[in-house]
């Protein structure tokens, strides 16, 4: 700034050396913005094709079919493919109608005040680590009864609750007062709005929000291992017993010094991330939708 | 239009006289709170089961146990300092690294990159978050450690900052405090871009407009004008980001080495709260490690309500700012 002074201020011609480092550090910044994002990118295509390089060869038909062998190396995951399945399903149950139910109420019947301190209990609640959740589980449930897939389900359904409620309540808000307003005037009553006018126009943000959270824990294992994390490698459809789980056989084999167990672990992995490539797909999709309705009424 | 909610009682009473439809508003109505009720309750019930589970710990161990350097299940020694240590160094170093990559990705997809290559871009970033913290893990232990042990880290010892302590001594081969520092930072980059993005992205216009015109750079402007509006929910978005690795258990207890000593060096393994919970998940040997146990979730659970209950508040205190502009 003291250089700048020293020179003619209507000089347009000077060239101060502030300008030139002034210069620099413009092109660094935007060096700076653009490596770092390529750095970003550049990870995530490295994790994946990391995947993609050491699972894909163990994937097969007996893969997908097959329970895990006790010893040695023939096998697959069905036995926690079928686990995971069950488990996430059985959460999406428990946690989607509560989630709705929360954000209906925020977005149509509480008042400002109760619906943004909702919003900091559900955004507080998003932000409990999971492993603590499944601690919580564990003392309320597990402690007593032992382990089971409906405990685990419980506990992903814990999870989901916020996000399903915070994405919901967003859609419902941004769903046009006159759609409402049109549906009262006809004498429609209040409750036969939400269901029949309000929840349809905002179904596609829902289901993108439903399917982002499927997807986030669908690949949670901190909430599982207290559950549901001592099973049999057996294909079972008995939810009252733990039932092996995608992410927990990815752990467990993570940390085994077993070639064979870390192939799996990499296979079962490469099957996860697609999966969860598919849902975030899906919400995209489903986004889209829902913005030319909101926008086409 | 957010909330103001529209009764339609202009209506006579008379006219609503099929109860069958006032029965159904007063039940709709009535479950709606009820789910929000317990979703309120359930928060509360977390926080009360934890130290309800740990009780019996904390009156054995009394308050000490937080600055206890030890973890023996053979002599009976317990105390969690080894594990909020390598907490707080992982995450404090991932915040240190994903801050300024954060910020610089949202200006990027922001201020810099056209539409055409933003999108795709923001896209991937997305999708980094989408990695499920054990895939990440996954990797992170049987690729990523490696190559940090065998590259990485003897670069950092070779350059200046190997003359600092933490820098010091032999990377162990078998994880370390900084590989999981790493792991964590690839996992809050994501978190922390996408809100500087929302925040960046809602400045209004003519204010880094009439910082341009006065003749600043746009780093300048960014630097002036973005960052100082902006400037509290960065702080907010850089405390979710380090809230969520506090809490992280499985990609850490993966990649950190799982030892139960404070080490000189971060290149030497640690252990933290999250990831010593996910290891005794078998179950405990004894009584006391297993009340140890539920004693660091409910250190853990403090420490992490605690980060994001502060970042809450900012986003609200700044959200009235803005309601009131």
């Amino acid at each position: 700034m003291s250089e700048l002074a020293a020179v003619d201020p209507y000089d347009i011609t000077v060239k101060s050396n502030g300008l030139r480092r002034r210069r620099i550090v413009e092109k660094l910044f935007g060096l700076a913005a653009v490596g770092s994002a390529l750095l970003a990118c550049g990870i995530l295509l490295v994790v994946l094709g990391t995947l993609v390089y050491k699972g894909f060869s163990a994937l097969s038909v007996d893969f997908f079919t097959k329970p895990r062998p006790l010893f040695g190396q023939e096998g697959g995951i069905a036995d926690a493919l079928i686990g995971s399945a069950l488990i996430v399903g059985m959460a999406m149950i428990i946690a989607i109608p509560i989630s709705v139910l929360v954000a209906i109420y925020m977005s149509e019947y509480a008042g400002p005040k109760v619906a943004r301190t909702l919003k900091v209990v559900l955004d507080v609640l998003n932000g409990v680590p999971a492993i603590v959740v499944g601690i919580f589980v564990f003392g309320i449930l597990v402690v007593g009864h032992g382990q089971s897939a409906v405990y685990g389900a419980f506990a992903l359904a814990i999870l989901m609750l916020p996000m399903v409620a915070r994405a919901t309540q967003e859609i419902l808000e941004i769903v046009p007062r006159s759609l409402r307003d049109a549906s009262f005037a006809l004498g429609v009553t209040k409750w036969r709005t939400t269901w029949s006018i309000v929840l349809p126009a905002a179904i596609g943000g829902i289901l993108t929000g439903v399917v982002i959270a499927v997807a986030r824990v669908a690949g949670e294992t901190a909430p599982l291992l207290f559950t549901t994390s001592i099973a049999a490698n057996q294909i079972s459809l008995d939810v009252h017993g733990a039932l092996p789980t995608l992410p927990v056989l990815i752990f467990v084999n993570s940390e085994s010094p077993d070639p064979g167990e870390q192939a799996a672990a990499w296979a079962a992995a490469l099957v996860l991330i697609a999966f969860v490539l598919v849902m975030n797909i899906l919400a995209k999709l489903f986004a889209g939708r829902k913005r030319r309705q909101l926008e086409g009424s | 239009m957010t909330s103001t909610t529209y009764e339609p009682a202009a209506a006579p009473e008379s006219d609503l006289r099929r109860s069958g439809l006032r029965v159904g508003d007063v039940l709709f109505k009535g479950v709606a709170i009820a789910a929000a009720l317990a979703a309120t309750a359930l928060l509360g019930l977390i926080a009360w089961k934890i130290f309800d589970l740990a009780w019996p710990a904390i009156q054995t161990y009394g308050p000490s146990f937080v600055w206890t350097e030890a973890w023996d299940p053979v002599t009976g020694d317990f105390g969690a300092l080894i594990f909020i240590y390598g907490t707080v160094v992982t995450s404090l170093v991932a915040l240190l690294l994903a801050t300024p990559l954060s910020i610089a990705i949202a200006l990027f997809l922001t201020e810099i990159a056209p539409r055409r290559v933003a999108a795709p871009i923001a896209t991937m970033v997305e999708l980094l978050a989408a990695i499920p913290s054990v895939v990440l893990g996954l990797w992170g232990i049987l690729v990523f450690g490696p190559w940090v042990h065998g590259h990485l880290e003897p670069w950092i010892q070779a350059s200046p900052l190997g003359l600092l302590p933490v820098f010091s001594g032999t990377p162990s081969p078998a994880g370390s405090i900084f590989t999981a520092s790493l792991v964590l930072t690839i996992m809050i980059i994501p978190i922390t871009s996408a809100i500087c993005r929302e925040l960046f992205v809602r400045v209004p216009k003519e204010l880094t407009d009439g910082a341009l015109a006065l003749g600043s750079t746009r780093w300048e402007s960014i630097r002036g004008v973005m960052f100082a509006y902006a400037a509290p929910g960065i702080a907010a978005a850089v405390l979710l980001g380090l809230g969520r690795a506090f809490g992280e258990a499985i990609a850490v207890n993966q990649t950190i080495g799982n030892r139960n000593a404070i080490p000189t060096s971060w290149f030497e393994p640690g252990d933290s709260l999250g990831s010593k919970i996910a290891s005794e998940y078998v179950g405990a040997t004894s009584i006391e490690q297993a009340s140890s146990i539920l004693y660091l979730a409910a250190i853990l659970m403090v420490i992490s309500l605690g980060t994001n209950v502060v970042a809450q508040f900012i986003v609200v205190r700044f959200e009235r700012a803005r309601r009131a502009v």
